[in-house]
């Protein structure tokens, strides 16, 4: 860490706040297919953005980005000396459905990458990927399916994120660990239990969190949660392209 | 959208008071996968960034934890901004009278 500031300051109300991977965690062919992956990933996400995102949701997309940057910052202590911070893909996904969601994630954590210096950016593709791609588009389709069989969304979106929200943190550990151990860095036998332990007790912050924030809105804006699916698309006329509509910009 | 504008602005308040939170009681524990790393003795093969922006979520130049407010609250301008540009780029206008 390179402090300008007195150290004796810095030491006593700041805490470590966010960590992501930092360079050198990650083999260079790692990191290379990491990073295909998650610009293969936010290509698909913004075709599909542009088909499905309704204008009425942009405030949302901005306050979410916001929230979740901010939420990011505050780690919270788990047990035994050890930290986790929200990474709030599920909740990006079920507000902003996944595509947008994915885009979301993917602005929060390169921006952390290089305006703040928290995480690499050799290895931001990866961070991007586990923290961000995981949870909106695994994190969201396991959300639906547990909504589906927990009677619906409209029942069911309190548990049904919960429980995607703690997958998608251990499911995002286990993808790390997995790069680790391909990069050599540290075995895949070792490195595995500690990486789950440790994250499946972090998910639970994850869980809450995104219970928290999901329930906030249902309570004073439920007319939010219906952005998701809101964009209706015009009936064709005389002079649109035969993709039926332009981009509204 | 009644009410619309109050709303935001209160949960945009929420997001500057969660800077503000994480600024003075987030835990200085390394987080899950820093531990394991420490753990685990490959915390060495971190490589510093090589250039500094808001380093560690400081603003350069100020103290304590107004540097972190600060340094927060720029992050949160810049993540809004980005991704509300990119929303207004690719989104779309729905038909008149459509569900909302």
């Amino acid at each position: 860490m390179n402090f300008t500031l007195q150290p004796g300051t810095l030491e006593t109300g700041i805490g470590r706040l966010d960590l992501h991977a930092p360079d050198g965690f990650l083999s260079f062919p790692v990191a290379a297919v990491m990073w295909i992956l998650t610009l293969v990933s936010l290509a698909i996400a913004l075709r599909f953005m542009n088909r499905t995102f309704d204008e009425r949701a942009l405030p949302l997309l901005g306050i979410t980005a916001a929230f979740i940057f901010a939420a990011q910052m505050f780690n919270f202590p788990i047990a035994g000396g050890t930290s986790g911070h929200l990474l709030g893909g599920v909740l990006a996904a079920v507000l902003l459905g996944p595509w947008a969601g994915t885009i979301v994630m993917a602005v929060v954590v390169a921006v952390q990458a290089l305006l703040f210096q928290d995480g690499g950016l050799v290895v931001l593709g990866a961070n991007i990927f586990n923290m961000g791609v995981i949870g909106t588009l695994g994190g969201y389709a396991v959300y639906r399916i547990l909504a589906r069989m927990m009677g619906g969304e409209q029942r069911a979106m309190l548990p049904a994120a919960g429980i995607a929200a703690w997958l998608s943190v251990v499911a995002g550990a286990a993808a790390m660990t997995v790069e680790l151990a391909i990069s050599g860095t540290t075995p895949l036998a070792v490195a595995l239990p500690a990486m789950l332990g440790t994250h499946a007790i972090i998910g639970i912050g994850e869980a809450l969190i995104t219970v928290a924030a999901l329930g906030f809105i249902r309570a004073t804006r439920p007319d939010l949660l219906k952005l998701r699916d809101a964009y209706a698309p015009r009936p064709p006329s005389l002079g649109d392209s035969a993709e039926g509509g332009t981009a509204h910009a | 959208m009644r009410n619309g504008r109050s709303w935001l602005i209160g949960v945009l308040v929420i997001v500057g008071l969660t800077v503000v939170a994480a600024s003075i009681w987030a835990s200085s524990d390394p987080d899950g996968l820093e531990r394991v790393a420490e753990d685990l003795g490959f915390i060495d093969a971190s490589q510093d960034a090589g250039f500094q922006i808001l380093p560690d979520y400081t603003l350069p130049g100020v103290d304590g934890v107004a540097s972190t407010v600060a340094a927060g609250l720029i992050g949160v301008v810049v993540v809004f901004g980005i991704v509300y540009l990119i929303g207004r780029l690719v989104s779309r206008r729905s038909e008149r009278g459509a569900p909302s």
